[in-house]
């Protein structure tokens, strides 16, 4: 990793009133790099996340995309708070999937696909639809097109949010928990989707999940966060089979166990 | 009391000239009153900063009486050098009043939009204006028809008071015709035959859009 990282978080701390959630969190990302993020609940890694898609504030800390501060800007050789169109023009890197999907469900699966390629990228319309087309002929829905979500399974409208944040063509995506919402039969179709597009595109991606098994197989590195801070970390292979830490043993062995 | 058909017919027509003031007057205030309440829903929301002061006027308009905003608009509002006509200061009053009670209305709407619809539009970089036009709009107001409906009603059945500052609505006509005449039984009772049917004719129209706003945004 000697290249500018595609992520860079240092020193970021999240409060919400006297709890902190993260605690001067230091990470790097390499570009095309595929991390898993695991922990307890309450451990701050969903925060991480929405913290890099602009959705949190951060309290200290940097956030640097590609080298380029997220949430400050340089001005006149100093750092100060970011105004919106710099937030804006970096955030254009970064796509997202939610756990429970946040599908417009006014909008056609085509629809929600096009909405922000023609209004933010001011992409053709024409151009949108064609692209959008592909995109859910890739995960799978190219006769869903003129569904909406509603008419979907839950699997399906998944499926549709991924397509949704490619057609930004981001340079980073973002999954939070994106299979815990889902009936477990439906998980195999959006973890497949997730996989070809860590094989067919050169996408940074960092992923909050539960997953393990899906963690182990697909990940370059698994994150371990414990009360705001990363307690270990690793290549999935290592970190699943000699787990250095106690705090992670007990993790893994509680998740094991519930599985 | 005997009901005089033949005075009934003869004042039928001017009655129902007076019936398409009342209509006028009725939609004009309500657009005026629907636009504005969804400009102050979406300003308070977007504008942080406008919170208190929108709330304070919203506040004002709904705890005065409408007449009075009435009286306010047509009589006090000369001495400002705003001179308005008497049909221009009642829908105006109307409209004002009404945005008010459309403004709460609206509120609720938006609060209605779940929080990672908004979370979606930043993630796909929508900007403020494009997210409330194409993803929060759209989604808040089809929930709010009803009760939108319900304020139209009740502008509706408001307009008497233009009677107080003389636009020849029903009321005032129903009057005028009274006292020419020394009969009101027959005017008054039309009067309230005439808001009836207005009434029922809105609540049908009502329900017909929030149907068929259900056939196409709630799926």
């Amino acid at each position: 990793m000697t290249a500018t990282p595609m992520v860079r978080f240092q020193g970021v701390t999240k409060r919400y009133g006297p709890l902190t959630v993260l605690d001067s969190l230091d990470l790097d990302v390499a570009q095309g790099e595929k991390v898993a993020i695991i922990g307890p609940s309450g451990s701050g890694k969903t925060t991480v996340l929405r913290m890099l898609m602009t959705l949190e504030t951060i309290d200290d800390g940097v956030i640097y995309v590609e080298g380029e501060p997220l949430t400050h800007e340089q001005r006149n050789g100093a750092l100060v708070p970011a105004g919106k169109s710099h937030i804006r023009k970096v955030r254009g890197k970064i796509g997202m999937v939610f756990q429970s999907f946040n599908l417009f469900p006014h909008m056609t699966a085509l629809q929600n696909c096009i909405e922000a390629p023609v209004t933010v990228l001011k992409m053709p319309k024409a151009e949108a639809m064609e692209r959008a087309a592909e995109l859910l002929a890739m995960v799978g829905l190219a006769d869903k097109k003129g569904h909406y979500p509603s008419q979907l399974s839950g699997g399906q409208q998944q499926r549709v949010a991924i397509a949704r944040a490619l057609a930004m063509r981001p340079r980073i995506m973002l999954f939070d928990e994106v299979t815990s919402a889902l009936d477990p039969e439906l998980v195999g179709e959006v973890l497949q989707v997730i996989r070809k597009l860590g094989s067919e595109h050169d996408l940074t991606m960092l992923m909050v999940t539960h997953q393990m098994g899906f963690a182990k197989e697909f990940a370059d590195r698994v994150c371990f966060f414990y009360q705001g801070k990363i307690c270990e970390q690793g290549p999935p292979q290592e970190f699943f089979s000699s787990p250095s830490n106690e705090r992670t043993r007990q993790f893994l062995n509680a998740v094991l166990e519930a599985g | 009391m005997i009901w005089d058909w033949a005075y009934t017919l003869e004042i039928l027509p001017r009655l129902a000239r007076a019936a398409i003031i009342t209509v006028e007057a009725t939609l004009l205030g309500f657009v005026f009153a629907a636009i504005l309440g969804l400009v102050l829903a979406v300003v308070r929301l977007a504008f942080p900063k406008t919170l208190v002061p929108i709330s304070v006027f919203v506040e004002f308009i709904r705890s005065t009486p409408l007449l009075i905003q009435i009286f306010f608009l047509y009589f006090v509002f000369p001495s400002f050098g705003i001179v308005l006509d008497a049909f221009t200061a009642g829908v105006l009053a109307l409209g004002l009043h009404y945005g008010a009670y459309c403004s709460e209305v609206y509120r609720a709407g938006f609060e209605g939009v779940h929080r990672g619809q908004w979370e979606a539009a930043t993630a796909l970089n929508l900007d403020t204006w494009t997210t409330f036009r194409d993803i929060i709009v759209p989604q808040a107001i089809p929930p709010t028809v009803p009760a939108l409906g319900n304020y139209l009603v009740a502008l509706l059945k408001e307009t008497p008071l233009l009677s107080a500052i003389a636009v020849l609505e029903l009321m005032q006509t129903a009057k005028i015709l009274g006292s020419e005449n020394f009969r009101y039984t027959e005017p008054i009772t039309l009067v309230g035959l005439f808001f009836l049917a207005m009434s029922l004719v809105s609540a049908m129209l009502i329900r017909m859009v929030e149907a068929a706003l259900k056939r196409r945004y709630v799926r």
